[in-house]
């Protein structure tokens, strides 16, 4: 069954089109990755389902409900979660703060609980810092919980995200260029750590340059250029659709 | 270390209890103002030093309490304290209203709204909108608070309910930074479009910022117009607001030690050094200047919270398989 379903999205920005009536959907339970050359609007796509931008045309299924038009906490809340292409931590604040923030749309506590701490305050808040410690021991960065994320290195910023991303208990979860920034020796545990995702039972859509994580834990791939879809279907598949290779590859087939 | 910190607070305490019989007058009035200034300020370090919303039209909310205690009192005769809960309610809604609108802008787009907004209320009042507000003469005649039958007029009676309140005020703020809605607030300052991608309401949670600190400035405008019997549309000036914005900063954003202290500097200090009035401007200005350069932190920067990670890390040892190896 489609978890997600994207139905002829478009989105311009002016007279530039950055998206342009893509439609592919996305199975329960599945890895999906979205690749293309730099500019093909797979970030736009991202920020299409999350909300972050709302579409000129075309629908956003998840799990049957349109989300178009829903502002991107709600979304949240419904159990789509995300990671930033540019790595936007909360950079002051300490890595389990950092995680509590995806805790926070499963809390109900408001200001007068704050004030008068009743007894059910201080449960949900022990829960949510247990909660959060595990999605860190998730990630493997239980040890820097009291750190300011902006003391952690590059790939552990990356990691802190999946971690903050995966505390909002979501269904389906984007991953923007999670290797980013990251070694080799990272990138590998970045791979057992998005297999250990769906694991879960958590659905995920990444988008990634690194051809060889992409090739080893998507079992799906969507390509795009000129923000239309261009090829979709399996690594192999993928790999040796001329198409893909002119446009994406170019004739440099050594790249895989 | 606990026992340390309550002992500590315990000492304050009893000074404070204590100080209104050392002081002559005029000095107790002086502990009065900083008094009221922390609580304002601390209800204005909600909105900027918290959410990091750029407000300078606090004393805007901080008149409407004082003015609903002021009408409430001379023209329908209620006892001064009672209006209490109305002036806060009265200012929080004020906020709500004004600030619906202008929620979505940032920085210093903000921050030129709010300075129109407390202008808008100062001529507001100055005109006598509604034959209300008694012009720029202001409402005079505001009755003495009565405490348990007990008359409060002198300035060491003033001293207790302030500092009372202030102490109440400080509790309150304690725990809501060490909460869910202090952190949202918290990472909304930081960055608001990751923490609406967390799934905050970030909308809703800067409203909520403004209704609660114009609440608490409604409620502190109560006392202001029972200390002072009359008030006057320039008590409530882009001046004022100007003090309390920088109190916030020069002490600490989001922290409440920082507030106290920067309070005491803005406020106590000037008191002190009052044979150089005309210095003081410039004494403030390089001294903001050097902030800005060398501590942009402010001068006693926030802790950070506390978690009780021990009993998990426990827990999780105890438990086999918990998360991935």
């Amino acid at each position: 069954m489609s978890l997600v379903q994207l139905k002829d999205l478009t989105k311009t920005f002016g007279g530039l089109v950055a998206v342009n009536d893509v439609s592919f959907n996305v199975e329960q339970g599945s890895i999906v990755g979205l690749i293309g050359p730099n500019g093909a609007g797979k970030t736009t796509v991202f920020n299409l389902i999350t909300g972050n931008y709302v579409p000129d045309t075309g629908e956003v299924l998840f799990d049957g409900t349109n989300v178009v038009g829903m502002r991107t906490h709600r979304i949240v809340h419904l159990g789509i979660a995300r990671t930033f292409q540019t790595i936007r931590l909360f950079q002051n604040m300490s890595a389990l703060e950092n995680v509590l923030s995806g805790c926070h749309c499963r809390m109900q506590s408001g200001i007068f609980s704050a004030m008068f701490r009743p007894p059910s305050q201080r449960r949900e808040e022990s829960a949510a810092v247990g909660r959060a410690m595990a999605e860190l021991e998730f990630v493997g960065l239980a040890d820097q919980w009291n750190n300011a994320a902006k003391n952690l290195s590059y790939g552990k910023q990356r990691l802190l995200e999946v971690a903050r991303a995966l505390a909002t208990q979501p269904r389906f979860i984007i991953l923007d260029e999670p290797a980013g920034g990251m070694n080799d020796h990272e990138t590998q545990e970045l791979i057992e750590l998005i297999k250990a995702v769906r694991d879960r039972g958590i659905t995920v859509l990444l988008i990634e340059h690194d051809m060889s994580l992409v090739m080893k834990v998507c079992e799906h791939l969507v390509v795009l250029e000129y923000g239309a879809v261009i090829a979709q279907g399996g690594p192999e598949e993928i790999k040796n659709n001329p198409r893909v290779i002119e446009a994406y590859l170019g004739a440099d087939d050594d790249l895989l | 270390m606990m026992n340390m910190r309550t002992l500590l607070l315990f000492a304050v305490c009893l000074l404070l209890l204590a100080l209104p019989q050392f002081l002559n007058p005029y000095w107790t009035d002086v502990f009065n103002n900083i008094g009221l200034y922390t609580v304002l300020a601390l209800s204005l370090n909600i909105i900027l030093g918290h959410a990091g919303l750029f407000h300078m039209g606090h004393a805007a909310f901080y008149a409407v309490g004082a003015y609903t205690t002021a009408i409430l009192n001379t023209q329908f005769g209620v006892p001064v304290l009672y209006t209490m809960p109305l002036a806060g309610l009265l200012a929080a809604v004020f906020a709500m209203v004004v600030a619906r609108p202008i929620i979505h802008l940032r920085g210093d787009y903000l921050l030129i709204v709010t300075i129109g907004i407390v202008e808008i209320v100062r001529i507001a009042l100055v005109n006598d909108v509604f034959g209300l507000t008694g012009g720029a003469n202001g409402i005079f005649g505001i009755a003495r608070p009565m405490v348990f039958g007990f008359k409060l007029k002198k300035p060491e009676h003033f001293f207790y309910l302030i500092w009372g309140f202030c102490l109440l005020t400080i509790f309150f703020m304690h725990r809501l930074e060490n909460s869910r809605f202090g952190r949202a607030l918290n990472f909304i300052k930081e960055d608001d479009v990751a923490a609406e991608g967390s799934g905050i309401d970030t909308a809703y949670y800067k409203l909520i910022a403004f209704v609660l600190g114009a609440f608490w400035a409604g409620m502190t405008g109560t006392i202001y117009a029972a200390k002072m019997t009359i008030i006057s549309p320039e008590a409530f000036s882009f001046w004022e607001s100007v003090v309390l914005f920088t109190i916030v900063i020069l002490g600490g954003m989001g922290s409440i030690r920082g507030v106290l202290v920067g309070s005491f500097l803005i406020i106590g200090l000037p008191e002190i050094f009052r044979d150089l009035a005309e210095w003081r401007m410039l004494v403030f200005g390089l001294a903001m200047m050097l902030m800005m350069i060398f501590r942009t932190q402010g001068l006693i920067p926030p802790p950070p919270r506390k978690y009780d990670v021990l009993a998990y890390l426990k827990e999780a040892a105890g438990a086999v398989g918990g998360g991935r190896a």
